[in-house]
């Protein structure tokens, strides 16, 4: 059997489709109450992101076909969410699907560049400081004149 | 303690300056820059609904559960019963006065989430908390965007220089309550516009007020119209 952690661990994130929101640092904590129910507690990666909805429902269907039909979504806001949540594995996935994750916020602010998800090369340019969702931007690698999504440091 | 009134003026001047911005939508000059007001404008709807959350949670536990939610202070409460500054009303303008606009705003909201965050307020700390590193971008992208019109041709010089001028005299009311923020908001906002060949305006006497009492410009009635016709006309349709 499932268990509830692993049943909301799996909920792929809506707009990075291929990390889930375990790997994201979105899910916080999964606790079975005595009388059955899961409590979830997420938090959101930018105020206005507007797939904590979708979030929220993926949640609740993922559970629901485990075996756990009495599911409690509860937000929280403290700590922030910023980028270092997101695990190495999830840094990988991103990277393997052409999005170059976001470098550790310890770097200095200028060494806080990517490298080009498809051939590696440092050599890239910032395209648009906003991409197609709030938590990217849009970079172009002067190596393999590939353009790419960023994850941006948050 | 926060009171209502207290986030109303936080959270309606994120919702009023969130729907000014979204006018851009289809509208901005380059397809990157459509993208990214969309996304600023995002970003200051998602800290109007974390605030008038609060706001709302709030009054319902002063009127023992009586009282609105957020859906309900943002589209059923009337022109009189908002508290935003009037900056954030004023008609969309050029795409200078939008840029110009989001630097004095953005730069406020930095110096304020920044305070607030470290407040005894522990769910209004963690609502700052969050969006103050979002508002971190914003003032980036205004600064990259002021400078680039104020030092780069004639007519962007001109217009630039003409947001300056006209949204000059409203960035007061923004430090009507937090009068000692004003400091390290001109000592963010003035090497910029030095650096964009733009004159800082002289502190002058016309100093519009009224938005935190629910006194408004000509141009709010007509804001609220379209941001409040859908949700009036369908109440409670959900999708
Ligand atoms: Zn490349």
């Amino acid at each position: 059997m499932t268990t509830a952690f692993a049943a909301a661990a799996r909920v792929v994130d809506p707009e990075l489709r291929v990390v889930t929101i375990a790997d994201l640092g979105v899910l916080r904590e999964v606790e079975e109450e005595a009388d059955g129910t899961v409590r979830v507690t997420i938090t959101p990666t930018y105020s206005g992101c507007p797939a904590m909805d979708a979030i929220r429902a993926d949640i609740a269907r993922s559970l629901t076909a485990a075996g756990y039909p009495d599911v409690e979504v509860r937000t929280v806001l403290s700590p922030a969410w910023t980028t270092d949540w997101i695990t190495d594995e999830g840094r990988a996935k991103l990277a393997a699907a052409g999005t170059a994750p976001p470098p550790p916020r310890s770097l200095p602010l200028l060494q806080r560049t990517p490298v080009c998800p498809r051939c590696g090369s440092p050599e890239v340019e910032e395209i648009s400081r906003f991409g197609s969702t709030a938590c990217k931007s849009l970079w172009r690698c002067r190596g393999c004149a590939e353009p790419f999504d960023h994850v941006k440091v948050l | 303690m926060t009171t209502v009134d207290e986030l109303l003026a936080l959270g309606d001047d994120a919702l009023i300056a969130a729907q000014r911005l979204a006018e851009w939508t289809t509208r901005a000059p380059e397809l990157e820059e459509d993208v990214a007001l969309a996304n600023i404008a995002l970003d200051l709807l998602g800290q109007a609904r974390m605030l008038l959350s609060y706001a709302a949670d709030l009054e319902r536990a002063g009127l023992e559960g009586a009282g609105r939610d957020e859906d309900a202070l943002a589209y059923l409460r009337g022109e009189r019963e908002f508290r935003n500054a009037q900056l954030t009303e004023l008609p969309r303008g050029d795409f200078a006065d939008a840029l110009v606009r989001m630097l004095f705003f953005a730069a406020y909201q930095r110096e304020l989430y920044a305070e607030l965050a470290a407040g005894p307020d522990e769910r209004l700390a963690a609502i700052a908390g969050k969006a103050s590193k979002e508002v971190a971008y914003h003032v980036d992208h205004a600064i990259m965007w002021t400078l680039r019109l104020g030092d780069g041709t004639d007519e962007s010089h001109r217009r630039a220089q003409a947001a300056v001028d006209r949204l000059w005299p409203y960035t007061f009311e923004l430090f009507e309550d937090r009068p000692h923020l004003r400091e390290a908001w001109l000592a963010a906002v003035e090497p910029v516009l030095a650096e964009a060949t733009l004159d800082r305006p002289e502190d002058g006497r016309f100093r519009p007020t009224g938005g935190r009492k629910g006194v408004h410009t000509e141009h709010m009635g007509y804001l609220l119209a379209e941001m409040q016709s859908l949700h009036r006309a369908h109440p409670g349709a959900s999708w």
